[in-house]
């Protein structure tokens, strides 16, 4: 996505700083990156000033809890929950959408956060592995999990309870087969699936709230 | 102890943390000004790098340093000898090449970094990662070991002989097969990386991702010149190695000494690409088995060839060809190991390492040559079987093999195989049934823990070891409370750090004898001296021998009255202890090298083969581990079943495909490269044997992490064989070529 030359300006020193501005107003937000802040950058203005305006303003609820966060445009829903707020039970394994353990409800749907910009949550409720427990009280697939022993390293069991759990309200696990197929999405390399078929199954089979 | 009882299933002691997210990784932790770490790898296998262009990316905004070969700050370490492959310690033999990560322009593999970008945030140091241009002066890599293997060494440790070289020429039955294993990667759900952070001048705090704390501890030790007491790691949950986090990488390193040049911590999480090309990989490997026997079955000979691929710049050797040695009883045995030096990254262990390698071109050999001599796969194995290890002529510390044969045929349905392939249908697929034998060695190194037990008779066990998944935790909990009878929910294990007593690296299958042995000395130590204040001069229980007490759930007493016994607090607050805190250093008997210690598995899978798209499905697994007394029978049947999914991925699926005409993998991601997926593996039973070791440990035990993979993908193929008729001898098993071979 080279922008150089679209305006016929010489080369200038800073000549990069300007283009990344340019760039990231390609991505969203071009509107809100007025000549005055090119140019501030350009003369070497302090970095916080394109922080500023590389953000955008986001409302959403995660976990219960209304946020109101300043996010850059091309930053990830995953990279939003781990780094910005802390909430590194989400795991990255990828970053392509490749292997679910990134996997997040969004008003309820199962997503993969790696895939999510993190603005498109705009207004939505976004529940992590961190917001399925009430309190104290674990949430019966996390119950089931630790019955069963689903998971060995425990890196990818975020993202697979966040799945099963969103499967079985999907209506996706009449039968082991059905599980097995719906849950695909969601790899364990420690190869802990059968037992997690277990669990997704001994959940479903109890009608357990969800 | 209780090494005569089996152990009852406990669920996992670090269950709850990792359902909820709160177990931390090494890419979890907050610091305070923590920049972010993006590798920019190189676009050619072979070449010298002629140019790079950092001046955009350095005035990017966040941008806090770009480094390459040409401003890396200085690893004094680095002119010392080369570290050993994992321990940081063996001088290595000398290659053709040097790699020093960011030391030179020259491209020796694929990926490897030319450029480490550091700024305050991810999406900075990508961006600014992606404004850099390198230029090179390519040249034409070597990356087919086929192409090169004119070229091979021969590495240390060599070659094996014993009987007659000629013996195999003149069986009267004989067979010769070729097999090929393929690139795999161990792609562990956590990306690799690490975050440094120097709280001091020469105090460094690192968040890894190693299976040794204490190894990593060394490693840069020697690389930065620090003493190791100023260096702390820490890696309590690991997101998977499976031998990847065997070593210390340079990236590792590098982003160590960048931390201490940019003055705040730095952290590095690799993409999936990059764990292609700088974790390792379990190295391409071309196999010749030559098998003779006589006209009942009994072996003559065998006669084993492995050559594989290793780095230019480093020989990784692994025991590919070892089993052939002391499995079957057999005279006249030679193995042979080379390896061809590419233009690749270095391989490093992968789960069941070599030997699941050796034991896929074995035992599709066995089961070719049993079809050959018109017998039973089972029957033409316990004709060759041997109790004792004809390598070294000394007997097996255990062994239960013939057992595990019976249990697991019978768990299969052996009996409705039939010896013809081909005969066996179910709607439109054919059907078939494929077993193989695994081993690997049982370890006893040497290791550390403390144990404390508090006059609450709560119970802490302490151990620099890692948990990668196995349920070591688990495991050690259920050592101390043998011992000590302290109830399940009053042990706490603290692990993987280095301000924990040393231990060695998570791997080998030898932490439950290692680290288990060491656990179950401390609490013998605390055990001890509890007998000895119940029993001194004025004790609750003066007057009685130590052989008649016992200890359980906090209560010391004599085992045949009943009635007389003391409390563990009281016991303690007598003697105005408010613990009892004992460390142990253990390590095996002399006596155990009069013995030869193994693990053994039996797989047995039962196919489905579509004939008209080719496809293999494995509907039905059984995998029977004889690995000595189970210590922890859930998480010990989690991680068999782990192995019956990775060797599910390693027979049908797995392959890192390299387009040679570049050097370069076509495949380096999750979606490309075919890890097993729910989808893809059926209900599996796990059987243990469960009977003790008598002299590898106290507690009986004997490894299992590696044979729960080892003879996997041989028992697929051998069932491939028994449902279609087809041989495939390379792996993975795909469509195409069993479609070649039945069209």
């Amino acid at each position: 996505m080279e922008q150089e030359n679209l305006t016929n300006e010489p080369e200038r020193p800073n000549a990069s700083r300007r283009d990344f501005l340019k760039q990231s107003g390609v991505l969203a937000a071009i509107a809100l990156t007025p000549p005055v802040a090119i140019a501030a950058v350009d003369q070497g203005l302090d970095q916080k000033l394109a922080t500023a305006f590389e953000q955008q303003p986001l409302r959403v609820q995660i976990n219960g809890v209304a946020k109101q966060l300043s996010v850059e445009p091309r930053v990830t829903l995953l990279d939003l929950l781990r780094e910005q707020l802390h909430l590194t039970g989400t795991k990255k394994g990828c970053d392509h959408g490749q292997c679910g353990a990134c996997t997040v409800h969004l008003d309820g749907q199962r997503i993969n956060s790696c895939l999510t910009l993190a603005l498109m949550t705009e207004g939505a409720k976004v529940t992590t592995i961190e917001g399925l427990a009430s309190g104290d009280k674990l949430h019966p697939m996390q119950e089931a999990f630790i019955k069963h022993d689903g998971f060995q390293c425990g890196y990818c069991t975020p993202g697979q309870i966040m799945s099963a759990v969103a499967c079985i309200g999907e209506g996706h696990a009449d039968t082991p087969e059905q599980v097995r197929e719906y849950m695909s999405g969601n790899i364990c390399r420690c190869g802990a699936y059968a037992n997690i078929v277990e669990a997704v199954m001994e959940v479903k089979n109890k009608g357990g709230q969800l | 102890m209780k090494k005569e009882t089996k152990n009852p299933a406990i669920d996992r002691v670090d269950g709850r943390m990792k359902v909820t997210g709160g177990a931390k990784y090494f890419a979890d932790f907050d610091l305070p000004d923590l920049a972010y770490c993006v590798i920019v790898g190189s676009e050619i296998a072979r070449g010298i790098l002629t140019g790079i262009d950092t001046k955009k990316a350095v005035s990017a905004p966040g941008v806090v340093g770009v480094f390459t070969h040409l401003n890396m700050p200085p690893i004094p370490g680095w002119d010392m000898p080369v570290s050993g492959q994992s321990d940081g310690g063996k001088p290595k033999p000398a290659t053709e090449e040097t790699y020093r990560i960011l030391s030179s322009p020259k491209i020796l593999f694929d990926g490897q970094p030319v450029a480490m970008v550091v700024a305050d945030t991810f999406e900075r140091a990508t961006y600014a990662a992606s404004l850099i241009k390198a230029t090179y002066n390519k040249q034409s890599a070597r990356t087919s070991l086929e192409k090169n293997i004119e070229k091979q060494v021969t590495p240390k440790g060599g070659d094996y002989k014993r009987g007659e070289a000629e013996a195999y020429e003149s069986s009267v039955v004989k067979l010769e097969a070729d097999y090929k294993i393929p690139i795999e990667v161990h792609n562990p759900m956590e990306l690799h990386g690490i975050t440094a952070h120097w709280t001091g001048k020469q105090q460094l705090m690192i968040y890894a991702k190693t299976q040794g704390v204490n190894a990593t501890q060394q490693a840069m030790a020697q690389a930065f010149q620090v003493d190791p007491e100023n260096i702390r790691v820490h890696t309590e949950f690991m997101g998977g190695g499976f031998g990847m986090g065997l070593r210390t990488w340079p990236q590792e390193t590098a982003v160590v000494a960048i931390a201490k040049k940019v003055g705040r911590p730095v952290k590095l999480v690799m993409n999936r690409s990059q764990m292609f090309t700088m974790v390792g990989h379990r190295p391409y490997t071309v196999q010749t088995i030559q098998i003779g026997a006589d006209q009942d079955g009994k072996l003559v000979a065998i006669n084993h060839a492995a050559t594989a691929e290793t780095a230019s710049y480093e020989d990784f050797t692994e025991a590919t060809v070892n089993m052939t040695r002391f499995m079957y009883a057999c005279p006249n045995v030679s193995t042979r190991y080379r390896l061809v030096r590419l233009d690749r990254s270095v391989p490093i262990w992968m789960r069941g390492p070599g030997e699941a390698t050796g034991a896929f071109a074995l035992e599709s050999a066995m089961d070719e040559m049993a079809h050959k001599l018109k017998l039973d796969p089972i029957a033409f194995r316990l004709l060759n079987y041997t109790q004792t290890d004809p390598e070294h002529d000394r007997p097996y510390s255990s062994k239960h093999l013939k057992e595990a044969y019976e249990r697991g045929a019978e768990a299969i349905g052996w009996k409705n195989r039939k010896s013809e392939p081909g005969m066996l249908r179910e709607g439109n697929s054919f059907v078939g049934y494929g077993m193989s034998t695994g081993v690997f060695n049982a370890f006893r190194w040497e290791a550390s823990a403390r144990v404390i037990l508090s006059s609450d008779g709560s119970l802490v066990i302490q151990s620099a070891v890692t948990d990668i998944g196995p349920g070591t935790g688990t495991a050690l909990t259920m050592i101390a409370h043998n011992v000590l009878g302290v109830p399940f929910n009053r042990i706490k294990v603290q692990y993987g750090d280095t301000s924990l007593p040393k231990a060695p690296t998570q791997g080998g299958s030898a932490i439950v004898s290692a680290v288990g042995s060491a656990v179950f000395d401390a609490c013998s130590k605390v055990k001890n001296e509890l007998f000895a204040l119940a029993l001194k001069d004025g004790g609750a229980l003066a007057g009685r021998q130590p052989t008649e007490l016992t200890l359980s759930d906090g209560v010391v007493a004599v085992e045949k009255e009943p009635g007389k016994k003391v409390a563990v607090d009281v016991l303690m607050k007598s003697s105005q202890l408010t613990k009892i805190e004992k460390d142990a250093d253990s390590k095996g008997s002399p006596d155990l090298e009069k013995y030869s210690m193994y693990s053994f598995s039996v797989h047995f899978v039962k196919v489905k083969v579509n004939p008209l798209t080719g496809a293999v499905r494995v509907i039905k697994a059984v995998s029977v581990a004889d690995s000595g007394r189970i210590i922890s029978p859930k998480t010990a049947a989690s991680q068999m079943i782990g192995g019956v999914a990775g060797g599910i991925g390693m027979a049908l699926t797995e392959e890192a495909v390299i387009d040679h005409r570049f050097g370069r993998f076509v495949n380096n991601n999750l979606a490309d490269y075919h890890v097993a997926v729910h989808a893809d593996v059926p209900a599996i039973e796990t059987i243990f044997i469960d009977k003790p070791d008598p002299v590898i440990n106290p507690m009986g035990a004997k490894g299992m992490g590696e044979i729960a993979l080892i003879g996997f993908a041989g028992a697929v193929a051998n069932a491939v064989f028994n449902a279609t008729g087809q041989r495939i001898r390379e792996l993975p098993i795909t469509p195409d070529k069993v479609m070649r071979k039945m069209v």
